[in-house]
């Protein structure tokens, strides 16, 4: 097998909250998986047993108690866990991507914009960058007449299509998503499975939680249980 | 990966005293070419005297401030008052909270952006004003109101020349001190927008000093938590926000309204 685009070694989170008398809330302890390029990794098991949490501490918003999280890239191997927040970013805007339930997009902005940012930040010029943000909106059934409103005034599944364009505009070698596909109707759905699948054929690795079975069971390549406040076995 | 690059901005055990009392203490950052750091605290915490003393408006009693002029790292309190000044007409630039404090209120618009110009040398009448109806046109005041005096804009207006006559020069570092608390919520929305998209566009290193954690959110990359002139927390903006560690973060955290 190729080396592992992200090796996830042993990672522990718990919350401490100060606000409650220092109450510890554990999370997960001790959870191990991999992901390879091309490959799609499903994290299972019911809701609030901390799935987004790992994807969080992959991503950097959340800091890792224990363990390491390896990501390998052309520039180096770097250990997420440990990064300093300038890698962080930088493995943000050239590495890995994340999509997640919610649109959290300045005011003002049109989604055309919000869409075409991550292209803007990695020095594509403006125009390439609408043009390739218009192709993924039309294809996820945001009509052009919306493209120039900013998204807050959206529904929830608009809102989430263009969440959705955004994450996957850049070309990225890993790809973080939480539940994308959570309140979109079928039609939407399978465009999204398909941007996954043109993901995976080009090489990126993916981990995902899915909220519909049927989206899982399309792309799992495999499924890493989490069970309540403890690490996760492959399943 | 960071390879020889080098922060613009250093800061290792800074403090300002006040008599026997420390304004600020202990405090260490670096600042990247186009990072944006926020520092957040409620009034009292330290963070207007953090920002006063990278601004060399207080001194600095303890520690270190450097900062990287020619490529070399240059201790700030080694500069001279004329260094510091060519800084200021150059290289750096400040964005007060009450526009009245950044603004000459009784010229023009067009005098106003067009000033800092003619201190770095620009002489030609009809360039100074066209660059100066540009940056009107940036910062989204209508051009026609080029010879009106800011004396007669709203508050949005206001601080949007203010900062138009800060950016005009195209510095490298600017300070901000609570640009958007003193306007309604709709204008804020708008001013935060055109910062951060100004700031993208220019590559500026901004140090922005906010009690709002709304704004942290939205237009820094990293974020400094202040409380009785200590930095309490540090770190990436989503990190500090969304797995804040320190007791009184958290308090922080959970009294934002949600929106």
């Amino acid at each position: 097998m190729m080396n592992p685009l992200l090796t996830v070694d042993g990672i522990s989170k718990t919350f401490t909250v100060h606000l409650r008398g220092g109450q510890r809330l554990p999370v997960l302890s001790g959870l191990s998986f991999d992901v390879g390029p091309g490959e799609c990794v499903v994290l299972g098991g019911p809701s609030g047993v901390g799935k987004s949490s790992v994807l969080k501490m992959v991503y950097g918003s959340y800091g890792v108690d224990d363990g390491h999280i390896v990501l390998r890239r052309p520039a180096g191997v770097l250990d997420l866990a440990t990064a300093s927040p300038r890698e962080l970013l930088a493995a943000r805007r050239d590495t890995m991507g994340y999509v997640s339930q919610f649109l959290r997009a300045v005011p003002r902005v049109p989604a055309l914009d919000v869409v075409a940012e991550p292209l803007r930040e990695r020095g594509v010029e403006v125009e390439t960058a609408r043009v390739r943000a218009g192709e993924l909106l039309d294809r996820l059934g945001i009509p052009e007449r919306l493209w120039a409103l900013p998204p807050a005034t959206f529904s929830g599944g608009e809102q989430q299509r263009v969440n959705i364009a955004r994450g996957f505009i850049a070309e990225r070698p890993l790809l973080l998503l939480d539940e994308p596909t959570a309140s979109l109707d079928a039609r939407n759905r399978e465009v999204v499975v398909e941007l996954v699948r043109e993901k995976l054929a080009a090489g990126a690795g993916i981990l995902a939680i899915f909220h519909d079975d049927d989206v899982r069971d399309a792309l799992a390549d495999r499924v890493v249980a989490i069970s309540p406040s403890r690490g996760g076995a492959a399943a | 990966m960071i390879g020889n690059e080098e922060p613009l901005l250093s800061v290792t055990g800074a403090g300002h005293r006040y008599g026997d009392r420390f304004g600020c203490r202990d405090v260490s950052f670096e600042l990247w070419p186009g990072e944006v750091l926020a520092v957040v605290g409620e009034s009292g915490s330290g963070k207007s005297t953090l920002l006063g003393m990278l601004a060399r408006r207080l001194t600095t009693d303890e520690g270190s401030i450097r900062y990287r002029r020619d490529r070399e790292l240059t201790e700030l309190s080694d500069l001279t008052e004329r260094e510091v000044r060519t800084l200021w007409r150059s290289e750096w630039g400040f964005v007060h909270q009450n526009p009245a404090d950044g603004l000459r209120m009784h010229v023009s618009a067009g005098g106003n952006v067009g000033e800092p110009l003619m201190a770095t040398g620009w002489r030609h009448y009809g360039r100074i004003r066209a660059k100066a109806a540009e940056w009107l046109e940036r910062v989204e005041i209508p051009v026609d109101r080029i010879d009106d005096d800011p004396t007669t804009f709203s508050g949005g207006m206001r601080q949007r020349l203010q900062i138009a006559r800060n950016l005009v020069v195209s510095p490298r570092l600017v300070f901000m001190d609570e640009p958007t608390s003193g306007l309604d919520v709709s204008v804020q929305a708008r001013l935060l927008d055109l910062i951060r998209s100004l700031v993208a566009d220019l590559g500026l290193s901004v140090v922005i000093v906010t009690h709002d954690l709304a704004v942290a959110r939205l237009i820094s990359h990293r974020t400094l938590v202040m409380k009785d002139g200590a930095v309490i927390e540090s770190g990436l903006t989503d990190r500090v926000l969304d797995d804040p560690q320190a007791a009184y973060t958290q308090l922080l955290v959970s009294s934002i309204l949600q929106g």
